[in-house]
């Protein structure tokens, strides 16, 4: 039997919904570029969801590329976590507020 | 020669001077004491290639070329070119024979100077422009070099710029002359619109065929005042003309003008430059020729100024404002000379007056330069046998100014009274004024002869001290300017037939003008010998005055105090000056140009573009607070906002 297509949806959107509440709740720079990844794969399992349903290899293809971007993204947010780290001996965001106008 | 060769030479003229105020201007760090040994062997060469140019015009051979296309803007097309007829010849040979003089004379008269390479460089500049300006052959072309030498004009009177008074007279020479160029600018602006070009040949011919045109002044305004176009056109040149030559009332720039140094006074204010006026209505006569109105105007501004200047040089006690007051008279009968259509007697007396003129400056510099920088002719006196060089070339050329016999302002001067009797009842008047001038000119040109070197010494103890004749190189060009005060004005020796050369010289520029003949050769003699007597009438009255009997002068003044008040300060123009225009325009621009239209409207305006970005950028710049997840959220709320608009919609 094949698993309906709502189903996996249902799991992309509360997989999208854990990562933007972390996103915004969790003051750990680790936890939020986790939250980020959460996001992105979030819509990945959508991508593959309607690829199967359309019987093309299009968003699969997409996946590939979208996952390589986020690996390249997750290694410079992590050096520069790495880099603010030991500048200022914190991963919290509260005490990051060089942006304030 | 080939042409294109005779054009390189002609060219060469004006190129010399510009070349020599290029190396001095730019390497006058390097040139300093030395720089006369760049703009001298320049400017004399010029002078003898001039000489050249002279000989070939002799032989009737003019010169017209067009160099290279300057402007071309649909139907505005001007060139740059030059012109060589007799008229231009002529003006060659002046300028570059007292630039020459002058330049020499000035390695003795600024040694020592801190600006000497600047100063050479100035000079030359000048002498460049002036020679481009008589050997333009458009109006446009003529307009930039009347500017340019007003600049060098301007340049040479602020020498000595760390004087309050020399930057002051620099700014005024500088403004004042700004008005009759606004005229002069108006005036070709005029021909432009009204005849489609600034060629000369062919202003001359539109002109012609344009004599019945008038222009409607107060159309603007929903009036109607019918003024002729060519008498437009001419006045507003003739303004230009006013304030170059500084006549009334623009004259104010020119007295105030001598703040610069003794050379630059001889060549540009007395020898040259105030004499492009002149030589501009002269080259545009045709013009001037078709309204009546217009010569007269010219005619009698110049009679005019040249009594009124004398009257005040009549009581000057500087000695350069009498020789500048002089000047301004002397140019009077200039344009009295051009008023009547006498062009050819008024370029022959520019000619003299340059030579005698000239001489007078650069003496009176040379008395300047043997006490150290004194200028009141109250403080010298007795100074014959201590400067005699100076002495007696300084009495040259004041008995060439006063119209004795045989000495060259004589012959220009005597011609123009002739012209001026002959020329009418207006002419008639003039002729009486002129009278009049030619004997103040006397009085006041002896004046200052007995008060300089005879008599007992009236000079400080210090002065006395030092004098001293001046270094050769300042006495000879006196001596080769004596020579020529007396001997330039045998080309025009009147009665004799064939005796007015330059006359018969100048003829085919001046070909168009209705000949005077003269009535007849009795009547001018009496004429002549008038005005011999009043000339020496003139002398002896101020023989009487300041030698014989020295109290006169105050006897004379304290009986009228008021008019010699009047005269000692200038006819109160300055003040008049000050009062009219001057102090409202101070007033106007501080009570409302400054403190309304630039506070409260200009500023206002500029401050309150500011001040609005500055409090909307106070208020909005809290949504920037610094905490990444404030942005966040503000993505989320946009994401949200976006999807439930899309919603709403399906």
């Amino acid at each position: 039997m094949t698993i309906p297509l709502s189903w996996v949806l249902a799991l992309s959107a509360v997989v999208f919904g854990i990562g933007v509440i972390g996103l915004l709740t969790r003051r750990n720079i680790l936890i939020l570029l986790m939250s980020l990844e959460l996001i992105l794969n979030a819509a990945n399992i959508n991508l593959v969801a309607f690829s199967n349903h359309l019987h093309s290899m299009r968003g699969n293809v997409i996946v590939v590329f979208t996952i390589a971007v986020a690996a390249a993204e997750a290694a410079v947010g992590l050096a520069i976590l790495l880099a603010l780290f030991r500048n200022r001996r914190t991963v919290n965001l509260d005490e990051v507020r060089e942006m304030k106008g | 020669m080939t042409r294109s060769v005779v054009l390189f030479r002609d060219l060469l003229i004006p190129i010399l001077p510009l070349a020599a105020f290029l190396v001095n201007g730019l390497f006058g760090r390097w040139t300093r004491e030395k720089a006369h040994w760049v703009s001298v062997p320049a400017v004399v060469l010029s002078f003898l290639l001039s000489l050249f140019v002279l000989k070939d015009v002799l032989s009737g051979v003019n010169t017209y070329a067009s160099l290279y296309r300057w402007i071309t803007v649909g139907a505005f097309d001007v060139s740059v070119g030059v012109m060589i007829d007799p008229l231009t010849a002529v003006m060659l040979i002046v300028v570059t024979s007292v630039s020459s003089l002058v330049h020499i004379y000035s390695i003795g008269y600024m040694h020592g100077d801190k600006g000497y390479a600047r100063f050479f460089a100035y000079l030359s500049l000048f002498t460049f422009s002036m020679l481009m300006l008589v050997l333009s052959n458009n109006l446009l072309e003529l307009f930039v070099f009347w500017e340019a030498v007003g600049l060098c004009s301007y340049l040479l009177i602020g020498h000595w710029y760390d004087r309050r008074s020399a930057a002051d007279a620099a700014t005024k020479a500088f403004v004042v002359n700004r008005v009759g160029d606004f005229g002069f600018g108006l005036g070709l602006l005029l021909i432009f619109v009204t005849l489609g070009t600034l060629d000369y040949q062919a202003v001359f011919l539109g002109a012609k065929a344009a004599t019945n045109q008038t222009v409607d002044l107060l159309a603007p305004f929903g009036g109607k005042l019918d003024v002729g176009l060519v008498t437009l056109i001419a006045l507003l040149l003739f303004a230009g003309a006013m304030g170059k030559s500084a006549q009334l009332p623009l004259h104010v720039w020119l007295p105030d003008a001598m703040e610069g140094p003794t050379p630059v006074s001889a060549l540009i204010h007395a020898a040259t430059m105030v004499t492009a006026g002149v030589y501009m209505v002269a080259r545009m006569h045709p013009v001037f020729e078709l309204s009546p109105s217009a010569m007269a105007t010219v005619a009698v501004v110049g009679g005019g100024t040249a009594i009124f200047a004398a009257t005040i040089g009549l009581v000057q006690n500087d000695i350069k404002r009498v020789v500048a007051y002089s000047t301004v008279s002397q140019l009077g009968y200039m344009f009295l000379a051009c008023g009547i259509g006498a062009y050819g007697i008024a370029i022959f007396h520019l000619m003299t007056h340059a030579f005698f003129k000239g001489l007078l400056f650069l003496g009176a510099g040379s008395v300047i330069h043997a006490l150290s920088g004194e200028q009141d002719i109250r403080k010298m006196g007795g100074l014959r046998n201590k400067i005699p060089a100076t002495y007696l070339t300084f009495l040259i050329g004041s008995l060439s100014l006063a119209g004795v016999p045989l000495f060259a302002g004589f012959f220009s001067k005597d011609e123009i009274l002739t012209r001026a009797f002959f020329a009418g009842d207006l002419g008639r008047v003039l002729w009486g004024v002129a009278l009049l001038g030619a004997l103040l000119t006397a009085f006041y040109a002896f004046r200052l002869v007995y008060l300089v070197f005879h008599g007992e010494t009236r000079l400080l103890p210090d002065a006395a001290h030092h004098v001293h004749e001046s270094p050769p190189v300042m006495t000879v060009p006196l001596w080769i300017l004596a020579v020529l005060a007396v001997f330039s004005g045998w080309v025009g020796i009147p009665l004799i037939a064939g005796g007015d050369k330059i006359g018969h010289f100048l003829e085919p520029v001046f070909k168009g003008v209705a000949h005077v003949a003269h009535a007849d050769i009795r009547l001018e003699f009496w004429l002549i010998a008038v005005s011999v007597i009043v000339a020496l009438l003139g002398i002896a009255v101020a023989d009487m005055f300041y030698r014989t009997r020295p109290a006169m002068p105050d006897k004379v003044a304290s009986a009228w105090p008021r008019f010699y008040s009047l005269l000692l300060n200038k006819w109160w123009f300055d003040e008049i000056f000050d009062w009219a225009i001057v102090r409202p325009t101070r007033r106007i621009s501080e009570a409302f140009l400054w403190k309304v239209a630039d506070v409260r409207i200009i500023d206002a305006f500029v401050n309150g573009v500011g001040s609005v970005t500055q409090q909307a950028a106070a208020s909005w710049r809290r949504i920037q607070t610094g905490l990444t997840q404030d942005y966040a959220m503000t993505v989320v709320l946009g994401l949200l906002a976006i999807v439930a608009v899309w919603l709403a919609a399906w």
